[in-house]
């Protein structure tokens, strides 16, 4: 089976060992919207069929990971039977997987509650309200969940959002937190400290332990931010568990 | 059905199983107990399966009461164990009359677990029972927690077992990660040649290893695409410090990993005290496989290695220290356990 050997071979997937009873499938070394489709199109075809021992997949950004059995396969074994899946098309062409819905998000941006967005803005050369424009104009697509239960990683923002993260940590953002750095959104599921920038503020609990659908969010979803005022997301939080947040079928 | 109350928790007591797997792909780890080997321990002890929900005490206290008889089972990190006042033997089941009082305290540090017969029947959540703290599932136990206990199929109490090593620290082995190779072959040596101890700093999602020497900052600043982590990785952040992530782990991860700990030698991380140290050592992933089909099939026969807890009186030479009750001792079993 392939080891680490070369890490620089562009868009070839790679199979390498990743714990004693996981493989990961890697698609790019870094983060391409190809890569990155792959990667879903890969797990969602596992998902349909699966080899032998396959006990879950999950994807990042750019791969995916797979835990198996020990008591059915090993590594080699499952790396060779996960060949002719790998051959059976160019995964860098593949279709996304069905079943993505568009969500329609509201968020404060700036103010108070979402203290770091002239800073970004003026990295960009751009005035606050032109900057929130921006991320409510781009496109973006659910391209992990990670981390934390429900967590998505949304790109790509335009080239020159490429901005690295903070130096320092900001002691803690709240649930629902919008930050951006090096062309990503990143929605958090839970309260947390980041060197990511706070620019906005959404009420979407995006794990719900308690609820009967407790993941909001799925890879490959599309999200469009909307702007609204600090008194509209009270209103928002007070009447909607779900945050606001509506969807329509994408296929 | 029987019910358990809760009359005093400390911090860090949960419900705790084998954790709910199938969810990476919504960024939720498996959880679950943090020493897996204390709940297959338990569960030979009382004859049932290893999936039911039993009680982790991380290092702190708890005192209980049932409203009906209960088997019981402790393992994991030894603690001073009182049935309303007398010793009970740690690595043993025992019967909990009702209306008695269950007192354990005194832990070294490391993981405790309290075992029901039946298990521990709270609401599963996602097709487990476990808490999983940095999700927000599930919460510390407390006093005046009522926890309603399964079906106990069982009868044996006054079974003991010689739990597996692990109290002590020593060698860890580990399998190289997609990152290994990125440290220069000096540093992971150096690596291999350090010595550990625990950093205070640990919670469920991973433990903080301080070296004694320098730490183990890769000087080329490479950065690494956010990818899947696994328990057992060991991760090294930005100033040098590396981290063995635990159950609690989050599921994605940018930081270098420069090795993965074999499952089943995670007991003897999580139960080392804090003045053991501990060491890392490279095998081949042939031979880590192989030993964790080793330890599955030492575990699934675990019941074969248990014996009655009560000797023979004419084996006794100091009989008169006894009392002849099920599972009652002279009360020195944790400093005798601790040698």
């Amino acid at each position: 089976m392939s080891r680490p050997v070369s890490s620089e071979q562009p868009d070839q997937p790679e199979v390498h060992v990743l714990g004693i009873d996981g493989l990961r499938v890697r698609f790019g070394s870094s983060l391409s919207e190809a890569a990155n489709r792959a990667a879903l199109a890969f797990r969602a075809a596992l998902e349909a069929d699966a080899p032998p021992g396959v006990e879950e997949a999950a994807t990042s950004l750019t791969s995916v990971y797979l835990r198996f059995s020990l008591a059915d396969t090993d590594h080699a074994q499952l790396a060779g039977a996960l060949q002719p899946l790998l051959d059976r098309q160019d995964w860098y062409q593949a279709d996304l997987p069905r079943g993505r819905r568009l969500w329609r998000v509201p968020a404060v941006f700036g103010t108070k509650l979402a203290p770091q967005l002239p800073d970004v803005a003026a990295k960009l050369g751009l005035t606050p309200e032109d900057a929130t424009a921006a991320l409510c104009a781009a496109p973006l697509r659910v391209q992990t969940i990670g981390f934390a239960p429900g967590q998505p990683y949304l790109g790509e923002l335009p080239p020159e959002w490429d901005i690295p993260r903070q130096t320092d940590l900001t002691p803690r953002v709240p649930e629902g937190a919008l930050v951006v750095a090096i062309r990503q959104v990143v929605l958090f599921s839970v309260s947390t400290p980041t060197g990511w920038w706070h620019v906005g503020q959404t009420a979407l609990r995006l794990f719900r332990p308690d609820a009967a659908e407790p993941f909001l969010l799925r890879p490959g979803d599309e999200l469009r931010f909307h702007g609204v005022s600090p008194e509209e997301l009270d209103n928002i939080r007070d009447r909607d568990p779900e945050g606001g947040a509506v969807s329509e079928r994408l296929d | 059905m029987a019910e358990l109350q809760v009359h005093r928790a400390g911090p860090g007591v949960t419900l705790q199983d084998m954790g709910r797997t199938g969810y990476l792909a919504q960024g939720l780890s498996r959880g679950g107990a943090m020493d897996r080997l204390a709940l297959v321990e338990g569960a030979a002890l009382l004859g049932q399966a290893a999936e039911l929900a039993a009680i982790e005490i991380a290092g702190s206290l708890l005192s209980v009461e049932a409203d009906g008889p209960v088997r019981i089972a402790l393992t994991g990190a030894p603690m001073r164990a009182l049935c309303d006042g007398a010793p009970l033997v740690w690595n043993a089941s025992h019967l909990l009359p009702a209306g008695a009082r269950l007192d354990l305290s005194g832990a070294r540090g490391g993981y405790s677990y309290l075992h029901v017969g039946g298990g521990v029947d709270a609401p599963e959540f996602l097709g487990a029972r476990s808490a999983h703290l940095a999700a927000g599932i599930g919460a510390m136990l407390q006093a005046g927690d009522r926890l309603a206990l399964g079906q106990d199929a069982g009868r044996a109490t006054g079974q003991t077992l010689t739990p597996q090593a692990r109290f002590d620290g020593g060698p860890l082995r580990m399998i190289e990660t997609p990152q290994t190779r990125l440290y220069p072959q000096a540093e992971r040596e150096r690596f291999t040649q350090s010595r550990f101890y625990k950093d205070a700093r640990a919670n469920r999602m991973g433990q903080k290893m301080v070296p004694d020497g320098a730490g183990f900052a890769l000087d080329t600043g490479l950065t690494i695409l956010s990818e899947a982590i696994v328990p057992g990785d060991i991760q090294i952040t930005g100033d040098g410090a590396p981290y063995v992530l635990l159950a609690e782990c989050q599921t994605t991860g940018g930081y270098p990993r420069i090795g993965t700990v074999l499952p089943c030698d995670l007991p003897r991380l999580v139960q080392a005290p804090a003045d053991a140290s501990l060491s890392f050592r490279f095998i081949p992933i042939e031979e880590a496989v192989e030993a964790e089909r080793a330890e599955a099939r030492r575990r699934a026969d675990l019941s074969r290695d248990l014996r009655p807890l009560i000797r023979d009186p004419h084996d006794i030479p100091d009989l008169l220290a006894y009392q002849l009750i099920s599972g009652v001792t002279r009360g020195d079993d944790l400093e005798r356990n601790a040698t």
